[in-house]
């Protein structure tokens, strides 16, 4: 996994691709409202590892589809900037 | 390769078949930069916004244009990710919305 540049406690989780570029606008986009964040290149992973968070996705988001964003709780599917205010209470 | 070369080669093959770049030509390089680092990476250039196998045949249907382009164009004005739009969005006769994925959850592993 990889991490905003601390360790403080995020409210929020991208799981993402390295190449797409929704996936890079929703990591913009939550920067640039200040929002800690972690997210998760799927396309990254090898092997148990991917398998699993595949399967995690699956389970929030049938259709397994990036950026599948997580925020308190709520999941956003696709780089939706009305749902990602909203679940920030922005 | 020369990325304009290869924006100029794609757009001369897409356009008169009615689907045209983004507008965003930002968005369009970022995404044109991906799929010539997966031909790089899998050995075709399989779409930047999905995940790929890694299999050709597995992924044969995200091989950009993706087999999904001509209904997310018809029905929403672009492709998933946003490479090529309608002639309509192109001319900004019409506002893009977000576009669904199409891919069967089966095919992503």
């Amino acid at each position: 996994m990889s991490e905003t540049d601390n360790d403080r406690e995020s409210c929020a989780t991208i799981y993402s691709l390295s190449t797409c570029s929704h996936c890079r606008a929703a990591k913009r986009f939550l920067s640039e409202c200040s929002v800690e964040y972690n997210f998760i290149d799927v396309d990254c992973l090898k092997g148990d590892e991917r398998k699993a968070i595949v399967a995690d996705i699956k389970k929030m988001n049938p259709r397994c589809s990036f950026p599948t964003i997580v925020i308190n709780e709520t999941v956003i599917v696709g780089f939706q900037e009305d749902e990602i205010k909203e679940a920030l209470g922005l | 390769m020369d990325i304009k070369a290869f924006y100029e080669k794609l757009r001369k093959i897409h356009e008169p078949k009615g689907y045209y770049f983004n507008k965003d030509l930002d968005l369009v390089y970022e995404l044109l930069d991906s799929l010539i680092n997966n031909k790089g990476l899998y050995d075709y250039m399989a779409c930047p916004c999905r995940l790929a196998c890694g299999d050709k045949e597995a992924d044969k249907d995200i091989i950009c244009p993706c087999e999904y382009r001509e209904a997310d164009v018809k029905e929403y004005g672009a492709c998933f990710c946003g490479l090529y739009v309608s002639e309509s969005l192109h001319e900004g006769e019409k506002v893009g919305e977000y576009v669904p994925e199409r891919r069967p959850p089966e095919k992503i592993f």
